[in-house]
């Protein structure tokens, strides 16, 4: 869905996305990366179970939900990428709450 | 002199003359204006780098980047190395999620006290005034299908390019209106995008309104501009006009476009569906900090009261820049300049005169910037088929999915407003805070009662205004305020000498 312009150039991260080994640009956001990957579902919502990928990039919307080294409701297009970063679909987790969260 | 960054809660100071929140041409030039007075100053954002919205990831855009973009993204290079050249402090990747008058547990009221979270840590700052200069974002497009993986706002795409280099691959339609739209279309075809189609959803009877405001858009720098990006998009890709219903339909995923306009009903096929119609100021911080707000009609959004000065309705807050009502870029730096004069005047450092005379030529600039801004309203005004969903299965709340016929459905019940149907429904309770259905769920019920959105209200928005984690509250001190500021009440023990009252 999206593919990198040849003159972005940079050191590389590497990291996973369910266990598989992906490379990022170092200074991407995890959205960021993941879209360059080919990665365009990051979630399932917690109410029907439908699948979601970012919306917005730019922490609005939410919807860009992952679980980063185990940690969930991490908003991806907020968070930058680092070295043997762990990264998951975050499935449901109705667990989220506005006020506060884990 | 430079700015002193800041990199941890620990780094910040107790107190600050001016807080500044948002680093985007207003913020900036507020700050800069400020610290120049002699302010003490903080700036937050919670982006990495200065700029906001249109300067994004300017300090570290390559030439090759700058020269897609254009002039005007180049230009912000001029706001930022000012700033850069102040005197104040500036927090990166900080977010400010409250703002409420200082109330100390003893002694007189006085100033601001401010959430912040900065690398993983919370902490309470005091501040004598703040602006909130928090720009805007892309108003909610609630179409059927617009839930569906492989459907992003335009300027999610302008923001991946502008930040990781990043261009649209597979086959890409951008559909909406405002004057953005040809401009982020253009920007994705220079880049090489395979854009298929570009669907303008700007409704026909628009132009009979804005033709009253032809001439000063004539005269303004909008004017060539526009054409220009209009010529420049129908060189290269099918603009598809008169339309009256827009679908993203896909199982799972986006798998098609549905357009129907004047020759029918057509299915693109599709992988990136790209929306846009127009952005709106970003309401949450003001909100939740007590501002008023009102109906602005020709909008079609809540904006922020405020007077000439950027002074709000709350007696230490000004807003500068879109996040007061739409008025772009270049009107936002002046703005936010003319934020930064008048804290500096409030706070003593500015004469009432020495405030009126450096303020006189940033207003010549302002009105002449703002000539075409009347004009663009009319002409980009969404259509209430594209903000008022009639399909009782569009989603509005993308959070909690809630659709527009659920919403209609609570109408019966003797619902008023948007905060007594989440008596009923879980409508805008989600982790983005209403941000994305707020001002659908207002004109909705606006709609079905007949009255004008102003009546029916929006959401009532509480701090905090972002998420904070219990990691990040843990580096909190359990005060009073700090408990009020997360949680919006504080509730006080009840003891024997003062037993609780039951009025
Ligand atoms: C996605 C998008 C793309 C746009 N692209 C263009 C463009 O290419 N050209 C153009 O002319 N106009 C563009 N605009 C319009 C743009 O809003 C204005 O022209 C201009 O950027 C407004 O300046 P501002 O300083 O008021 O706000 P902004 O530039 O939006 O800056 C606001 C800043 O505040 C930050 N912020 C908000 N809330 C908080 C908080 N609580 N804590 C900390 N930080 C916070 C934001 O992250 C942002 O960096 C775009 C708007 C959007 C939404
Ligand atoms: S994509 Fe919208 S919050 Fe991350």
């Amino acid at each position: 869905m999206f593919r990198r312009l040849p003159d972005r150039q940079g050191d590389l991260v590497t990291f996973t996305f369910d266990g598989t080994p992906l490379t990022a640009l170092m200074g991407d956001t995890v959205a960021a990366a993941l879209l360059a990957a080919g990665v365009t579902r990051f979630r399932t919502t917690p109410v029907s179970g439908a699948e979601r990928g970012p919306y917005c990039m730019m922490g609005v919307c939410f919807e860009c939900l992952v679980s980063i080294n185990g940690r969930g409701n991490r908003q991806a297009c907020l968070t930058t990428v680092e070295e043997g970063m762990q990264v998951e679909t975050q499935h449901g987790a109705a667990t989220y709450s506005t006020e506060i969260s884990a | 002199m430079s700015v002193h960054p800041v990199s941890a809660v620990s780094d910040l100071e107790e107190i600050y003359d001016l807080l500044v929140v948002g680093a985007g041409p207003a913020g900036l030039s507020a700050a800069t204006a400020a610290a120049e007075c002699g302010l003490s100053v903080l700036l937050c954002d919670d982006n990495g780098s200065p700029g906001g919205q249109i300067y994004r990831g300017i300090t570290e855009a390559s030439a090759a980047t700058k020269s897609r973009l254009g002039k005007d993204y180049a230009a912000g290079e001029g706001i930022v190395t000012r700033f850069l050249a102040s005197s104040a402090s500036y927090a990166a990747r900080a977010s400010v999620w409250s703002i409420a008058p200082h109330e100390p547990e003893t002694g007189e009221a006085s100033g601001l006290e401010a959430g912040v979270s900065l690398a993983g840590a919370a902490r309470l700052i005091r501040a004598r005034r703040a602006i909130l200069a928090t720009g805007a974002l892309e108003r909610p497009f609630p179409i059927p299908g617009w839930t569906l993986p492989g459907v992003m706002t335009a300027g999610s795409a302008q923001i991946a390019m502008k930040t990781a280099g990043l261009v649209p691959s597979g086959r890409t339609v951008i559909a909406g209106t405002g004057p953005l739209l040809y401009l982020l279309a253009s920007q994705l075809i220079g880049a090489g995008a395979s854009v298929i189609a570009v669907i303008d959803t700007t409704p026909n009877g628009n132009k009979r309104r804005a033709l009253a405001h032809a001439i000063d858009f004539v005269r303004s720098a909008y004017g060539l501009k526009g054409a220009r990006l209009l010529a420049q998009v129908h060189r290269h890709v099918r603009v598809i006009r008169n339309v009256t219903a827009l679908e993203a339909a896909g199982n799972g995923g986006l798998s098609e476009v549905v357009v129907t306009h004047r020759g029918g009903t057509e299915r693109l096929p599709t992988d990136l569906l790209l929306l846009h119609q127009g952005i709106v100021p970003n309401l949450n911080l003001s909100l939740a900090s007590g501002c008023a707000s009102g109906w602005n009609e020709r909008q079609a959004t809540f904006t922020p009261t405020v007077d000439e000065w950027c002074q709000t309705s709350m007696p230490d807050i000004g807003i500068a820049g879109d996040a007061g009502g739409i008025i772009g870029a270049e009107g936002s730096a002046l703005h936010g300049t003319l934020a930064g004069l008048a804290a500096a005047w409030r706070l003593g450092r500015l004469s009432e005169r020495e405030r009126d005379e450096r303020a006189a030529p940033v207003r010549a600039i302002l009105r002449s910037a703002l000539r075409g801004r009347p004009f663009i309203d009319e002409l980009f005004r969404p259509s209430d088929d594209f903000r008022i969903p009639a399909n009782p299965e569009t989603i509005v709340c993308r959070c909690e999915e809630v659709t527009a016929g659920a919403i209609r459905a609570t109408m019966p019940l003797g619902v008023r407003g948007p905060n007594q149907m989440k008596a009923y429904l879980r409508c805008g309770m989600g982790p983005c805070q209403g941000r994305l259905c707020g001002l659908t769920v207002t004109e909705i019920i606006a709609q079905e009662r007949g009255v004008a959105p102003g009546e029916v209200g929006y959401y009532n928005v509480r701090t905090p205004i972002k998420p904070v984690t219990l990691k990040e509250l843990a580096a909190l001190p359990q005060s009073d305020s700090a408990i009020k500021a997360v949680a919006g009440i504080v509730e006080k023990p009840v003891s024997a000498n003062h037993p609780q009252s039951h009025v």
